[in-house]
């Protein structure tokens, strides 16, 4: 049976790890292909680099390390951030990377979407989305949260689906760095909207927390960062829990 | 020991270059039918879509040449299903080395079938040290229907072929380069065979 998959996210600044609380205050969390290495001799299914810098030094020192992380793991990993065309993606792809996730350009211009799906493949574009719930609706928001825009979560999601998205990575600013849990009721409902797997993002504090995620989330993923970085949670004891919940995980 | 893989133009090579690397083994990139008619292990990547693909192929002649390889060759993902007799995918004819055709998941379950799964039926020594139902990574939309060429299944909605083989052609749904330290057991069970 498939498995569900828990996913490591390093958010990388001018080739460094870095870790914020509600997208703001960062703190330097070591050494990327490093914490890369350690999470997949420890059972990381997935990786997730998220290239956070803001220049093009900062952009270029990406391409270098996704090189260095294909060199040194064999486990598939995405990388995203400041992906904004066809080229940017054609080189992160050559250098090896498996999949990339767009977010603030493809609502900016979705044909992004339709451009590389066409050309890569629908398996290798992700559709990140960060949204916040004001009033009870879903806000999409874009340049790492700071500015909300016009979609909403469900609406934006369908669309990118169509548009030739083979992954949703759904992070609830709501949830992101509270560890409080997913924002499991608006990933049930983009899991029963959808026909691509869904990655949960924001939240996670406790192995209990990817529990829910999994059983009332119905997400396909489960994505974190400090939880991992810091050693609150190690990956062995979590993949553990979840199969002794009946999970289905790779040991 | 002499590897090439077959570059036309496909996805993510990288990884399976670095791969070999690992085990010790410089593979070239090349799409030069001298090339690659004198290596010892030739490997046919491929990721995206099928009709494209076969188009970058047929261009460069490779079409003729890889039915005709002696050596072991290793279809992987897309390549795996190029060698089948046809695709589902824009109805792309393919390579006919293997007696099967690649059909597209329905919406009954999320596709691309994406993450790991197992593999089961184990019967070829491509899979030497590898127990039944260890988890390999796949990523794909359109499976291999089971046939009698099958070495390997995998579920997803059906039972399906999630290995190929035929005298000298393996073909492996999964991207072994990605599958941890299990993957590269299939790749170097390649080489040595």
């Amino acid at each position: 049976m498939l498995t569900k998959r828990i996913i490591p996210c390093l958010d990388i600044k001018n080739g460094r790890t870095v870790k914020g609380i509600n997208f703001i205050n960062l703190i330097d969390a070591g050494d990327p292909v490093q914490l890369a290495k350690k999470y997949t001799e420890l059972g990381a299914d997935e990786l997730v680099f998220l290239d956070i810098s803001a220049t093009l030094e900062g952009r270029k020192t990406m391409q270098k390390l996704v090189l260095e992380i294909a060199a040194q793991i064999h486990i598939p990993f995405t990388v995203g951030g400041g992906i904004t065309s066809v080229n940017d993606v054609e080189q992160l792809l050559k250098n090896g990377a498996d999949k990339i996730a767009v977010n603030s350009a493809a609502i900016k211009r979705p044909e992004l979407i339709n451009e590389l799906a066409n050309k890569f493949g629908n398996q290798c574009v992700v559709v990140a989305i960060d949204a916040k719930k004001i009033n009870n609706k879903w806000i999409v928001h874009i340049a790492g949260g700071t500015q909300p825009t016009q979609l909403t979560l469900f609406d934006w999601a369908k669309e990118a689906e169509q548009r030739g998205a083979g992954e949703i990575l759904f992070t609830s600013m709501n949830n992101d760095g509270t560890k409080q849990g997913f924002a499991n009721e608006a990933l049930a409902k983009l899991s029963s909207q959808l026909n691509i797997p869904i990655i949960a993002s924001g939240g996670a504090g406790t192995i209990q927390h990817f529990v829910d995620t999994f059983q009332k989330g119905k997400a396909d993923a489960a994505l974190a960062a400090s939880v991992f970085h810091f050693g609150e949670i190690a990956i062995a004891d979590l993949k553990n829990e979840l199969k002794k919940q009946k999970i289905t995980i790779r040991l | 020991m002499k590897v090439t893989i077959i570059d036309y133009g496909a996805g993510n090579i990288k990884s399976i270059q670095f791969a070999l690397k690992r085990l010790g083994v410089d593979a070239v990139l090349s799409n030069k039918i001298e090339e690659i008619t004198q290596s010892d292990r030739v490997i046919f990547p491929g990721v995206g879509e099928a009709s494209s693909a076969m188009k970058k192929i047929k261009q460069r002649q490779l079409d003729v040449l890889i039915p005709n390889l002696k050596q072991p060759v290793l279809g992987i993902c897309l390549g795996m299903q190029l060698m089948c007799t046809s695709t589902e995918e824009n109805n792309t004819k393919g390579l006919g080395i293997f007696n099967t055709e690649v059909k597209k998941f329905t919406p009954k379950v999320k596709v691309p079938h994406m993450g790991w799964n197992t593999i089961n039926n184990l019967s070829s020594s491509l899979f030497n040290g590898i127990n039944e139902e260890e988890y390999m990574y796949l990523v794909h939309s359109y499976y291999a229907q089971k046939c009698t060429e099958m070495i390997a299944t995998t579920n997803y909605e059906i039972t399906y072929a999630s290995a190929l083989q035929k005298n000298n052609f393996y073909g492996v749904q999964f991207h072994p380069e990605k599958s941890g330290n299990k993957g590269q057991q299939i790749l170097k069970n390649f080489i040595e065979l």
